[in-house]
């Protein structure tokens, strides 16, 4: 079997495994490149369908691109999108500028997730975080407990072997489910790639520069390059030394910033 | 390149130098982002310190403000050869679970001893989790040769310590590998100062490790699910050994049932004829529903029982006792049961038994048991078909104990 069928099935069965486990069950979609390609493998495990809600945290200070590709997409692929703001603070003026970085993402990601969750009820929800993009995503377990705080304890992770995931324990609030961790960027452009996956045009080179990872407005910036599709991007990344997440301020304000929101239930 | 990544798991005691050796070879593979480098120094000078290559893996503030790894990480390393997952994995008894998890994922193993403190507690725990998870691929890295001035003589007498240990646990050590990850000597380049050393470097030890080849056995397809979207009946599973062919007969364990297939079937693929060994995929079966946890084979060579005969690794820091009910958990099959039996408990951190007949099973033990289950299960020996022949023990939701079928 070849390398990227590898790594498809064993996204495949994790996909299934929570969805066994946790019938009530959300997924969540940035619109970027990696939470898209997991909403690929989903329709992939389950024939097409995407048998439950998808999530889409919605900062109000996303690209108008990505609300597009979207909307685009969530008619033609039949999803049932709940789109999650945290109304309160996008009120009250919270932004970037407003305080710190760490603030503002905690308060219109983690807290409008959270919201949504505990209106929702979900038990489980499916993530696109990869090991290789942060060091602190590398110390991740597939299935993630989180308790009512929507703590991560990392210090005290179950035990994972065998693709035997843990079950569920009265502290455990919901889990966090992580079927393309072990995926890496060039994986994922590979397997776009392969797949012919529709992607967000904001990763292509316009005037010299693209987006490597997105996400918010003012916290993305390009990186200086010409790749203008996805062999070309494929080909800077085999050469490339930077990291893919140079353009994302929040996780620069200090060492353990990513940490920090991490344990506070960031994605 | 090779298409399969090789997974390998650093162990060893602690501060025998696992998470350096990592960083070392990110560092001189040229493998370590700019921005990461730069990270790193400003995170040691802001701490006072030298240039800390453990950094590159020990990624929790608390890991580094104790100096030690706590939890697993996986990184993603390449060579002209092949793609490497590289699972460091940490040296404290108490962090035994990760350990394991680490462990559990990998083909092969980079075994670390400080040539300064030779063979110690965990790294004899170490050895036996390696045995007893079917690890065969290992290189010892006698580490930190700099404090012994690259002596032969020193590196001589670990290398026949270890080998001793390893043999008596049936492990032949692929290369015992003098190094000193924190100068950077004999990683990723051989050195001058180990003129006397002929072996590889760790590096091309690595590459002269082995992808396990996939091999020709009897069909394994645990069901995983049944799904019924458009009112049709779709099981789907993962094939875990053999391969799973349309119009084949099989065995439906542990009923043993004869059914066919009638359809293989994957989205976007049509007149799929065979599913390979690894291939996640919907069935359509004559007969009869399927559910999860039943068992396709071609033949009924499995054993159908509710009596498990096992080597098990107790990773959590509570004793269980006899009596004390747990959820067997063994490809998708789940069942409740409890220990019946604990025929021996050993520490594998020192070389004595510690009791036969026992009533309890303490943290970081491996024991000796048979497992008594509410309903039978369909299991291979570990040494046959080690997908049926592994599982692990859950109590309260919580897993406590991996296991290996004898």
């Amino acid at each position: 079997m070849d390398h990227l069928s590898i790594l498809e099935n064993k996204s495949i069965f994790i996909i299934r495994e929570a969805y066994y486990r946790f019938r009530n069950i959300a997924m969540l979609w940035s619109v970027g490149k990696d939470s898209t390609t997991l909403l690929w493998l989903v329709r992939k495990a389950f024939f097409g369908k995407v048998p439950f809600p998808v999530i889409h945290i919605d900062t109000t200070y996303k690209f108008p691109e990505m609300y597009r590709f979207r909307d685009e997409y969530a008619k033609k692929w039949g999803l049932d999108l709940i789109v999650g703001r945290n109304e309160g603070q996008v009120a009250a003026g919270m932004g970037p500028k407003k305080g710190s970085k760490l603030d503002c993402c905690n308060e219109l990601k983690t807290n409008a997730l959270k919201q949504v969750i505990e209106k929702n009820g979900f038990k489980a929800l499916l993530l696109g975080i990869r090991r290789d993009e942060h060091g602190i995503r590398a110390k991740e377990r597939v299935f993630s407990p989180r308790d009512g705080n929507f703590k991560w304890n990392y210090e005290d992770q179950p035990a994972e072997l065998w693709d035997q995931y843990k079950s569920t324990a009265e502290e455990d609030n919901h889990f966090r489910i992580h079927p393309i961790l072990h995926m890496t960027e060039l994986d994922i452009w590979n397997y776009i790639r392969r797949e012919n996956i529709p992607i967000s045009e904001l990763y292509f080179s316009k005037e010299g520069k693209r987006f490597r990872s997105i996400g918010c407005l003012p916290c993305c910036g390009p990186v200086e390059s010409k790749a203008s599709n996805i062999d070309e991007i494929i080909h800077e990344l085999e050469t490339t030394h930077t990291s893919e997440r140079a353009g994302r301020a929040q996780d620069k304000e200090d060492a353990y910033t990513m940490q920090k929101l991490r344990s506070l239930g960031y994605m | 390149m090779e298409e399969k990544s090789l997974h390998i798991v650093i162990v060893g005691h602690v501060d025998h130098g696992k998470s350096t050796l990592v960083g070392r070879l990110f560092f001189d593979t040229g493998s370590l982002p700019p921005e990461k480098l730069e990270e790193i120094k400003k995170t040691c000078e802001a701490m006072g310190k030298e240039l800390e290559f453990a950094y590159v893996m020990d990624n929790l503030e608390e890991e580094r403000e104790k100096g030690i790894t706590i939890d697993i990480a996986h990184t993603f390393f390449m060579t002209q050869k092949r793609r490497y997952v590289i699972i460091d994995a940490p040296g404290h008894k108490e962090f035994l679970k990760n350990m394991i998890s680490g462990t559990s994922q990998a083909e092969a193993a980079l075994l670390l001893v400080d040539i300064s403190r030779g063979i110690q507690e965990q790294t004899l725990r170490h050895c036996h989790i390696l045995s007893l998870l079917g690890i065969k691929q290992v290189a010892v890295l006698v580490n930190k040769m700099d404090l012994v001035d690259y002596s032969e003589a020193s590196f001589r007498e670990v290398d026949s310590g270890i080998r001793k240990v390893l043999s008596s646990l049936n492990i032949k050590p692929a290369y015992v590998v003098p190094i000193s990850a924190s100068k950077g000597e004999n990683v990723a380049k051989r050195t001058e100062k180990l003129s006397w050393y002929n072996g590889p470097s760790v590096l091309q030890a690595l590459d002269s490790f082995e992808t396990l080849s996939i091999e020709d056995k009897g069909l394994r397809f645990p069901v995983q699910d049944i799904y019924s979207f458009d009112g049709e009946e779709v099981a789907v599973g993962r094939v875990e050994a053999g391969s799973l062919k349309k119009g084949q007969e099989v065995f439906v364990l542990p009923q043993k049932r004869r059914s066919k297939v009638v359809e293989i079937r994957k989205f976007l693929a049509d007149g799929i004829t065979e599913a390979p060994t690894g291939d996640c995929v919907g069935i359509l079966i004559e007969g009869a529903g399927l559910k999860r946890g039943q068992i396709l084979t071609d033949e009924v060579k499995s054993d159908i029982t509710d009596t498990i005969r096992a080597n098990i690794f107790w990773m959590v820091d509570k004793d269980y006792k006899l009596g004390i009910p747990v959820t067997f958990k063994c490809a998708t099959q789940e069942v409740k049961g409890r220990i019946e039996k604990i025929h021996r408990r050993f520490d594998p951190a020192s070389v004595e038994i510690v009791e036969n007949n026992a009533s309890i099973i303490k943290p970081a033990e491996i024991a000796e048991v048979d497992i008594k289950l509410d309903s039978p299960v369909t299991v291979d020996k570990f040494s046959d078909v080690p997908e049926l022949g592994r599982f692990v023990l859950e109590h309260a939701g919580f897993p406590v104990a991996g296991g290996i079928i004898i």
